[in-house]
């Protein structure tokens, strides 16, 4: 259920929608982070649901003192109407029996908020890619029939690459083909349902293993910023992304000094 | 996980273990299976007949309440036993009853359960009625917490509501760029919902600490549902209930005295009381 916050009177409608896949890595997560810390987009609601398991702490984007004693829940929405974007930030795992039932949120919300596209920052395992997927970029899309009305050839002119079917029975035969996104949780099911309900849904993922995914969440948002210009790149450097204050002690605590 | 020095941590999989695949497939066998764990899951609140009156009785159908103090752990419950149920006539009112892998033997009963049982119970009292304090110290499955708050707070009238939670954390799960050596353990760190307006007693979470489990989400309810609440996390190094972390939340007293008469200081003595002598037979060494 998404609750929007006292005073904000919001509409959605053509809005870009942005949001990830609690997949391997947490590479969407991290690339969202990244977006909304960038472009310092307010907090504009909560999403407030069982499918989630709940979590809370003070402000992940807090830049100073000031604005760290703001209390951030499991989800939560944030909109940038001038660049008319609304991102949705996923902070804890989905219940495992609730996959099905959090897809159908997410969904039926899309559909009544009126949102132009869609867009699933998403992972895989790098270890199960086969043949074809091992070589060149990790990075991979996917497009509904919906969405592919939309773009049309703009990612072919990007030279993306769309996610490849892989053989049912590989070795023996290779005329099955189906769509596998191993480690990816929810995107297979999201894009399924996105086709099967008309929804413009494009699915941006990379190749990944677990460790520190920081570099991976970059060169994904890096990739999507090539797409939709979020961020403005200068000639010949990569985009100044702005990583949030959350993202520190990824390796624990200090050490005490006694060990010297 | 091991670090840069070698020690093993335990952090859980990030990856996605199950492919979703799996739950797709799942035949009529295997629903009937699922749709019978969810009821076993259940969580069911249960308050005396004298409560279910008076919330029988009122216009919203919704119990009259002005603060609703929360403990989750067994500090933070043996702390309030010992400052507050101490003192004055509570009575248990009511009880949260589920069923889950690690905490079996509370499900389904009637009466207060003994002392040092997992538990998660209400207490009232007769002269000073607005004042909920819920003690649990059962563990709460993170499917089930979303649930736990949605019925028990489904009970209490929202208006004029204000909600304390006191919990209990392993002082491993707290991060801090110093060593953690260097601080003076256990202490308490606070977080609060945005319409919480009073003082706070003691320094905020920093980032990147986050809270899980149930105070999360009655925090979590209570800023979305626009209830003013306040959270007392005690971090400590003691696994078991130990009378020292119990008197590290004393800071948080000074909001309890202005709602509730209080004993002046109990002595070391009743904390110790609460403090189950660790089964001395498992020592190797007795």
């Amino acid at each position: 259920m998404f609750v929007p916050n006292e005073n904000s009177s919001l509409s959605f409608k053509d809005f870009t929608f942005i949001m990830p896949a609690v997949s391997v890595g947490n590479v969407g997560q991290l690339a969202t982070d990244l977006i909304i810390s960038t472009l310092n987009m307010p907090q504009v609601g909560y999403f407030h649901t069982d499918c989630l398991i709940p979590m809370a702490g003070n402000n992940p984007f807090a830049t100073s003192g000031d604005d760290s004693a703001e209390l951030c829940t499991a989800a939560e929405v944030y909109s940038l109407p001038d660049l008319k974007l609304a991102v949705l930030q996923i902070r804890t795992p989905i219940i495992q029996a609730k996959y099905r039932q959090f897809r159908k949120l997410i969904t039926s919300w899309i559909k009544t908020s009126g949102f132009a596209r869609t867009i699933l920052l998403s992972s895989s395992h790098a270890y199960q890619r086969d043949d074809q997927q091992i070589h060149s970029t990790p990075l991979r899309y996917l497009l509904s029939p919906a969405m592919q009305r939309v773009v049309g050839d703009k990612l072919q002119e990007l030279e993306w690459k769309e996610m490849e079917r892989v053989a049912v029975f590989p070795g023996i035969s290779d005329i099955e083909k189906r769509l596998y996104i191993p480690g990816g949780g929810i995107t297979k099911g999201f894009y399924t349902d996105c086709c099967s309900e008309d929804l413009p849904l494009a699915v941006v993922l990379i190749f990944c293993s677990e460790g520190d995914n920081i570099p991976d969440a970059f060169s994904l948002v890096n990739h999507l910023n090539n797409w939709l210009h979020l961020v403005d790149k200068p000639s010949n450097a990569s985009a100044q992304w702005r990583a949030p204050c959350s993202w520190r002690l990824l390796f624990g605590s200090g050490i005490p000094p006694a060990l010297f | 996980m091991a670090t840069f020095f070698g020690e093993v941590l335990s952090v859980y999989s990030r990856a996605v273990e199950e492919d979703e695949d799996d739950v797709e497939d799942e035949n009529e066998e295997d629903q009937q299976i699922r749709r019978e764990m969810e009821l076993k899951r259940e969580v069911h609140v249960e308050w005396c007949s004298e409560i279910t009156q008076s919330v029988m009785n009122s216009s919203e159908k919704t119990l009259q309440c002005s603060d609703f103090v929360i403990a989750v752990g067994c500090n933070a419950a043996g702390f309030l036993s010992a400052y507050v149920l101490n003192s004055g006539d509570w009575t248990a009112v009511g009880s949260v009853s589920l069923w889950n892998e690690r905490s079996s033997g509370s499900s389904r009963q009637s009466g207060v359960p003994s002392q040092g049982e997992p538990s998660c119970v209400f207490y009232r009292q007769r002269d000073c009625p607005s004042v909920l304090i819920c003690l649990c110290t059962c563990y709460v499955a993170e499917d089930q917490l979303f649930q736990w708050t949605e019925k028990v707070f489904g009970y209490i009238q929202r208006r004029g509501l204000s909600v304390m939670v006191l919990s209990d954390r392993s002082m491993a799960e707290y991060k801090t760029p110093d060593s953690l050596f260097s601080s003076g353990v256990p202490f308490l760190r606070a977080l609060k919902s945005s319409l919480y307006g009073s003082q706070i007693l003691c320094p905020l979470l920093e980032q990147p600490n986050i809270v899980t489990g149930l105070q999360a989400a009655v925090l979590s309810h209570c800023q979305v549902h626009r209830i003013p609440a306040v959270l007392y996390q005690c971090y400590s190094d003691v696994i078991s209930a130990d009378s020292v972390t119990m008197e590290t939340y004393k800071p948080a007293l000074t909001c309890l005295r202005k709602l509730v008469k209080l004993k002046t200081c109990p002595s070391t003595e009743i904390l110790k009381k609460l403090v189950r002598v660790n089964e001395v037979q498992s020592n190797l060494y007795t």
